[in-house]
């Protein structure tokens, strides 16, 4: 066959692109292969496919796809964990000799690293808990839109099958996460890894920002009677602000990463050195997304708190209308601050004052929330479960992420902070100390709702110590790091006295590696144990709001009836006038039918995706053509609804009250 | 279960000596009198904010014990959710602590300007304007310094050499991607960047050898972007100027043109002569014979915008290539055998540079001068 066949045919794509001459990456790839095929064979032997087809990858249920969507986020979690891993142990040995990594795979190591744990593990944890727990605290059967819901889901589950792969089909892009041009211009990146880079980005940001429509749309229009937006939880709330900057802010990346591929694409200049681009523009546009970005992760995380420090202290939240209040100022200034980013870039001194003190403003409305949190401990009875332990070990590790982030928004401080070790530490600092706190408060805290069963507490308490003691273990060097002029994504030194300080952060990496292990355990043993750790109430911790009025898991259609709301925290307020439960009365309840069309769709973009990568054309225009036509022929499908009878209703009802009455003896 | 969150307490003595390490650092304690003053807008900051910091801090473990729910003896308020005399606090003192902490910016953010021509030498020695600065011009060249010195008419490679307590001006550019100049013993970092030109205000008041490096990621060959800083006295820099002048290498387009090929981990290299518009033509993105350079009179933010025409041979897009254009991508962690790297320096696979042995180039290095 002649060169130019098989070019057309397979564009890039040579035998050559994969692993043959790898040992480790074959060796990775053989064992997840045969993973893979004995994962396949289980489910086959257990006949367990029609379960998983029918039950969830179909489902537009909100709480199953909310559960997929942790599922996503821990499993990613593992693979951007082994990245981290992986650099330090080179930055612990490479002193003067190469380590045992080459810059090029080093340079794709970190910058997976953060391409995952921000796009695959940080988005999916918190677009679970929202999609799980918003309709739930809002007294609604789903979102506005289940389907899109779906869709969602398996966009970002695309995206993640795009990284993957690029593991073991050619590379992963050598930029750094945010892939500032004109290093990634094809120029200086032209292999596939910037390809892999953009397609995987595009095709999860559909996800993300459809299913911040979706959730905004859920919040606005399909609150519980009753439930004025001032009387909405503060999770809910958080969930409305994140998704406000989801909408507004997603865009923008979309739009950079378009003029990026337009250029390696079609030959544009929008951000060359050269025909009038401008790399500058580049790097102000991804930020100008990046920075809400840290506030659709983090705000999130603040309602999870909100609700678990109330709900443990047994009291209700101090200053409601004043977080509220708080969480609209961030989502304001959130977009006044991006130029804080780079500083370094030669902006006037009156720019960089600007936005270094429009940063300092976003400090007064978060250091208000601290304090509101305290001051809901204060007169409390606090209990110390393992979502309030996480809430207090974030309240003393979020506070001084916030001041080194405060220090950086000083521009002259930043002039000799930037890009260095010290910046590394503070964002781990409010990624892990914050953000990922704040998710694993929440599983910590929801998954008995999810799953009729509370989480193991000896196994959470081991996790939680090994998480926050290997957290400061791993990142107080870097500060130090930092402060001695070490900059980030170095590979190899030569100063040999830097090499005692990395070697402690490696062992903090171990430490929060024995912190993973555990949190799977936990899982293990939970569900191991889930008769012991049983909870038939539907209500195990004195829940405040809606989602503890229904049973755990919930059924299907969430509430039997709409529940109407009086006050803020409404099942405390319930449950302090004794409301009675309704037992009769039952009606058939109108649910939208479980569709294919999101896996489908989601399946065709991951192939236009890959032979875009590629420039495998034909392909691409095949699959593209794909999606466009089974996006209007599912406009088509009319068989979208149905009722589930009353007598599934009654029968699942009349079961609680039995276990209700039996909880109460 | 309130005790497991006490038993950390002790780990505290522990996380302070991390604090006492830091001290002592490059950045806290530098040889320059800006860096220094940077160092002390941290201090002040980082003192400014542990004024609220500790408190919240204290009081967070303190209300976790105080009322943890085994504890009878204290009160419980189950529906107290509202103060607004507690809120005002709450919400003015992280106000006032911005307030003072925004002046402390606005000020300091102005005089420490790097774009701005220092007007002391250190505390208590103010310039007067008479004093020249010396002028260094900085390329950033794919994965190496290169120093102009267009009053001394001489450059080196990866090797700065300044007079002591002298203020340095830096003008700064790349010849391909970004970089920053950063050597934190004299002043922050700055943007290097194609087709642009930064600026740098610097000094050092102490002799000494110091590092500095690219503080931005720049591809494979950035963990060797560092270099030596010497701070000499200004006889002994007028005699090193003297001594590399002497060297037989001059720093032309040609010899130019082969010096920005990637490479990497050069040794310091000195140019006795150098083209004395090759700054300016670097800015310009016409140091190649028969380009013609960038229209540098343009106004507003347009001037200087990267508006060179593409070069016959450079990347295309995708979609205009032919099939035979496509090449391959294949799945390495290392470019097949080394790359060529000095033998071959306009090799593709020099891009995947990562231990390729440096050009060799007559060395004149500060250490040497002094000796």
């Amino acid at each position: 066959m002649s060169d130019t066949l098989l070019k057309t045919i397979f564009g890039r794509l040579t035998l050559e692109s994969f692993p043959i001459h790898e040992p480790i990456i074959l060796g990775t790839f053989i064992v997840v292969a045969l993973g893979g095929v004995a994962l396949v064979a289980a489910l086959s032997w257990f006949k367990l496919w029609r379960y998983l087809w029918t039950e969830w990858f179909t489902s537009v249920d909100h709480k199953k796809i909310g559960i997929m969507y942790m599922i996503l986020g821990t499993i990613m979690l593992l693979r951007g964990f082994s990245d981290a891993i992986m650099m330090r142990l080179q930055q612990a040995m490479a002193f003067n000799n190469d380590g045992y990594l080459n810059a090029h795979h080093y340079d794709q190591v970190f910058t997976a690293h953060g391409v995952i744990m921000i796009f695959f593990v940080a988005m999916p944890f918190v677009t679970g808990l929202m999609n799980y727990v918003v309709p739930l605290q809002i007294g609604a059967r789903d979102v506005s839109f289940p389907f899109l819901n779906n869709f969602s889901f398996w966009m970002t589950a695309s995206g993640a099958v795009t990284v993957m792969a690029s593991l073991f089909v050619g590379e992963f892009a050598r930029t750094g996460w945010l892939a500032m041009a004109p290093l990634s211009g094809l120029d200086y990146s032209p292999d596939v890894g910037v390809d892999y880079y953009i397609w995987a980005l595009q095709i999860a940001g559909v996800g993300t920002l459809l299913s911040g429509v979706n959730l905004l749309c859920t919040i606005i229009k399909m609150r519980a009677p009753g439930m004025g937006l001032f009387q909405m939880p503060v999770f809910t709330w958080a969930s409305l602000v994140t998704n406000v900057l989801i909408i507004a802010a997603f865009p923008v990346l979309t739009a950079v990463l378009a003029m990026l591929s337009l250029d390696r694409y079609v030959g544009t200049n929008f951000f060359t050195n050269t025909g009038g681009g401008n790399p500058m523009m580049y790097v102000n546009m991804i930020w100008i997304w990046g920075h809400p970005e840290v506030y659709i992760l983090i705000l999130p995380a603040f309602g999870v708190f909100s609700e678990v420090v109330s709900t443990f202290s047994s009291k209700r939240l101090f200053g409601y209308t004043s977080m509220i209040y708080a969480l609209i100022v961030i989502c304001i200034l959130a977009y006044l601050v991006w130029l804080h980013h780079f500083f370094t870039m030669g902006s006037g001194a009156s720019v960089n004052s600007f936005f270094g003190i429009t940063t300092m403003i976003i400090s007064i409305p978060t250091g208000a929330k601290i304090f509101n949190w305290l001051f809901t401990m204060y007169r409390g009875r606090i209990r110390f479960e393992l979502p309030m332990m996480w809430a207090i070990a974030f309240m003393l590790t979020f506070v001084i992420g916030g001041m080194t982030g405060v220090l950086l928004a000083v521009p002259p401080a930043d002039f000799q902070l930037h890009n260095s070790l010290f910046l590394v530490a503070h964002f781990h600092n409010v990624i892990i100390g914050g953000v990922l706190f704040g998710m694993f408060a929440g599983i910590n805290y929801w998954w008995p709702k999810a799953f009729g069963f509370k989480l193991d507490k000896r196994w959470g308490t081991i996790s939680f110590w090994c998480w926050v003691v290997g957290f400061w273990v791993a990142f107080t060097p870097l500060y130090v790091l930092g402060l001695m002029g070490v900059t980030r994504r170095l590979r190899t030194f030569d100063d040999p006295s830097l090499q005692i300080w990395f070697i402690i952060a490696g062992i903090g990496a171990a430490i929060i590696a024995a912190g993973i292990g555990a949190m799977l355990m936990q899982f293990y043993v939970s569900i191991r144990d889930r008769e012991r750790l049983r909870d038939t109430t539907g209500d195990p911790w004195g829940g405040r709001t809606l989602e503890w009025a229904t049973s755990s898991p919930p059924p299907a259609y969430n509430f039997a009836f709409t529940p109407v709301v009086h006050d803020l925290d409404a099942w405390y307020d319930m449950k302090s006038r004794k409301a009675s439960r309704p037992t009769e009365g039952f009606r058939a309840i109108h649910m939208p039918k479980n569709t294919a069309t999101g896996i489908v769709l989601a399946g065709l973009s991951t192939v236009f995706s890959l032979s875009m990568i590629w420039y495998i054309w034909w392909l691409a225009a095949i699959s593209f053509a794909g999606v466009i036509g089974y996006a209007i022929f599912h406009t088509f499908n009319y068989d979208r609804d149905f009722d589930i009878p009353v007598d599934d209703v009654r029968r699942f009802e009349d079961a609680r009250t039995k276990a209700l009455a039996a909880a109460e003896v | 279960m309130a005790q497991p969150l006490f038993r950390s307490l002790r780990l505290w003595p522990l996380a302070a000596m991390p604090l006492l390490g830091a001290c002592s650092t490059v950045v806290m304690d530098p040889a320059g009198d800006v860096a220094r003053q940077q160092s002390h807008l941290i201090l002040w900051a980082t003192g400014l904010m542990l004024l609220i910091i500790v408190p919240v801090m204290i009081l967070t473990v303190l209300f976790a014990w105080r009322y943890r729910a085994t504890n009878e003896d204290t009160d419980y308020d189950p529906d107290w959710d509202h103060s607004t005399g507690l809120e005002l606090i709450i919400w003015s003192a992280p106000l006032v602590i911005i307030v003072a902490l925004g002046a402390l910016t606005w000020v300091g953010t102005h005089t420490l300007d790097p774009y701005r021509p220092l007007d002391r030498l250190a505390e208590g020695r103010p310039l007067t304007p008479a004093v020249r600065p010396l002028e260094v011009q900085v390329v950033s060249l794919d994965w190496k310094w290169l120093f102009i010195y267009p009053e001394q008419g001489i450059a080196t490679v990866n090797e700065l050499v300044v007079p002591v307590d002298r203020p340095i001006r830096f003008r700064m550019t790349s010849s391909s991607v970004m970089n920053t100049f950063w050597v934190p013993s004299m002043a922050g970092m700055i943007y290097t960047m194609a087709g642009m030109e930064t600026r740098l205000h610097g000094v050092l008041n102490r002799t000494g050898k110091f590092e500095g490096r690219s503080g931005n990621y720049s591809g494979a060959g950035f963990s060797g972007m560092s270099f030596w800083t010497y701070a000499v006295p200004e006889t002994r820099f007028a005699s090193w100027a003297a001594n590399v002048r002497r060297q037989p290498r001059r720093l032309d387009v040609p010899t130019y043109l082969k010096l920005e090929r990637p490479s990497e981990r050069v040794r310091p290299i000195g140019f006795g002569g150098v083209d004395p518009r090759l700054f300016e033509r670097v800015v310009a993105m016409c140091v190649q014979p028969g380009t013609p350079c960038m229209d540098m009179s343009g106004h507003g933010m347009q001037k200087g915008v990267n508006n060179r025409a593409p070069r016959p041979g450079e990347a295309e897009g995708a979609l205009t290539r032919e099939p035979h254009e496509k090449g391959s991508s294949p799945h390495l962690s290392a470019p097949p055998g080394p790359a060529p790297g000095a033998r071959d320096p306009g090799h593709r696979a020099n891009r995947n540079l990562t231990w390729a042995l440096p050009p060799r180039g007559p060395i004149a290095r500060a250490s040497r001068a002094e000796a």
